[in-house]
């Protein structure tokens, strides 16, 4: 059983969403960590990158798969979890407190678009 | 889809299932990591009851398998395996195969599951006069592979028979808890271990006892093919397959020439004229993975394609094999891998990552 988390918005290709004003933190879902695997390799493109709503970002690597990264919002990369890039295991011990990315949005409006945490849940079942 | 005796064992034992030739097999229990680092350094037990067992009898029986395979059966005593390979008519690689030899009139060939229908249909239609009897016996078989430096330890505690009798590619018939087994000291992992062939029933009660036993982890296909790999061994439909040739991925010693078999022909002139192809190890000297089918570079030039590569679990080492078509190129040379969209600096070197 996939664990899903009140408050964060959710993509259907299994990235979370925590906004703090006009800041997004993403990462990607229990479900998501769990069928991959053990991460070994986190690609999550560069500072300053420019990154349209369901556009790849990067991609996230098991020892078994590779599985590309979405971005749930259009924006700018401001920050990249360094953390997360030097011990990619982060993200299979918590995924939900290991963000990946930080994008400053530039349109808050798609935040609607995507799911809160019951239709996330409903759409895993 | 095909289940191994032990299928809902692997179910209560938390396996992620996954399809492999054919068969619905475990991918991992815990971790593919710890799976790997368990093999490395105690010792892993491995369900690997979908391989395919095929036995040749009679009276002509070596003389029909030197026909079939590579390699050359009458070079082995009774009691040992033989690596080989079925080749197709122009050299290509129809399986790989261990040929176990009993006695001189009697041996079992054990190939890659997704072939086990193809190859018995094939040596079928190749009996010809041959006066052998030839059986399909992988419904009968189960096997588990219990593998890494632990597992003379492991298996002894379980047996009278000493284990120090068995040096590597030696097999007996041994008893163990008053069922008999087929036991070799070989594997697919680049470790000491050992291969446990038995009945179901057989498998069922040894599968138990080796799992009380503390040291040994339970591990899938993951870690076997993170194994095998890092232990430099080819993988049927990775590194070799029908379109290409033993001499082109470092086969060669497993090939005869001194005698006529399937394929000899063709693999003589190829012989003759050089292959066009080769196989190598490759470091990746940036970050990235390089996964199997990606393409790769030299000055811009498209010289070939990945056909395994992991980061090795538990390092931070991201190793591939690739087969490539520039014969100039040597250890040590650079060459680029397209991971996406990125070209990977990468540098040529021997297919054994794993350090002795």
């Amino acid at each position: 059983m996939s664990k899903v988390m009140e408050g964060l918005k959710y993509t259907h290709s299994h990235e979370w969403v925590k906004v703090e004003n006009d800041i997004a933190l993403i990462g990607i879902t229990d479900y998501a960590q769990d069928s991959l695997g053990d991460v070994v390799y986190v690609d999550a493109g560069e500072v300053g990158m420019i990154v349209e709503k369901d556009e790849m970002f990067g991609s996230i690597e098991s020892v078994k798969a590779a599985s590309d990264l979405f971005s749930p919002v259009s924006g700018e990369i401001i920050e990249i979890n360094q953390e997360v890039i030097d011990n990619p295991e982060l993200i299979n011990e918590d995924c939900y407190a290991n963000w990946i990315i930080k994008v400053r949005m530039s349109n808050q409006e798609e935040l609607n678009e995507l799911m809160d945490a019951s239709e996330y849940q409903e759409h895993l079942e | 889809m095909k289940k191994t005796v032990l299928y809902d064992r692997h179910l209560e034992l938390g396996a992620k299932m996954v399809e492999f030739g054919g068969f619905l097999m475990p991918l991992e229990y815990s971790s593919i990591i710890k799976e790997h680092v368990a093999v490395r350094t105690a010792c892993g037990l491995f369900d690997v009851s979908h391989m395919g067992e095929i036995s040749i009898r009679g009276p002509q029986a070596a003389d029909f398998i030197n026909y079939l395979v590579t390699s050359n059966v009458k070079t082995i005593p009774p009691y040992r395996m033989i690596y080989a390979m079925l080749l197709h008519d122009n050299g290509g690689i129809l399986d790989d195969l261990m040929i176990y030899k009993f006695l001189d009139d009697e041996y079992l060939l054990v190939v890659n599951a997704a072939n086990t229908q193809r190859d018995f249909q094939w040596i079928v239609n190749h009996k010809n006069d041959y006066d052998v009897i030839i059986t399909d016996l992988s419904n009968y078989y189960s096997l588990l592979a219990l593998q890494g430096p632990l597992s003379q330890d492991v298996l002894q505690k379980l047996t009278n028979f000493d284990l120090n009798e068995l040096k590597p590619l030696d097999f007996r018939t041994i008893d163990i808890a008053n069922n008999e087994y087929i036991v070799s000291r070989s594997g697919y992992t680049g470790e000491d271990g050992f291969e446990i062939y038995g009945t179901d029933d057989g498998i069922k009660i040894l599968f138990e006892l080796l799992l009380q036993d503390e040291r040994v982890t339970l591990c899938g296909l993951g870690a076997r093919d993170t194994l095998r790999f890092e232990a430099g061994l080819p993988l049927y439909g990775n590194e070799i397959g029908d379109k290409v040739n033993p001499l082109e991925v470092g086969l060669g010693y497993a090939v005869d020439f001194s005698k006529k078999f399937i394929g000899s022909n063709s693999l003589q002139k190829i012989y003759e004229q050089g292959p066009k192809h080769k196989l190598v190890g490759l470091e990746l000297l940036d970050r990235g993975i390089a996964r199997t089918g990606y393409e790769v570079y030299k000055d811009g030039k498209l010289i070939g394609n990945i056909t395994t590569g992991y980061m090795i679990p538990g390092t931070n080492k991201s190793y591939a094999m690739a087969l490539i078509n520039d014969l100039t190129l040597k250890n040590g040379d650079i060459v680029n891998v397209r991971i996406r969209n990125k070209d990977v600096v990468a540098k040529i070197r021997n297919k054994r990552f794993k350090n002795k």
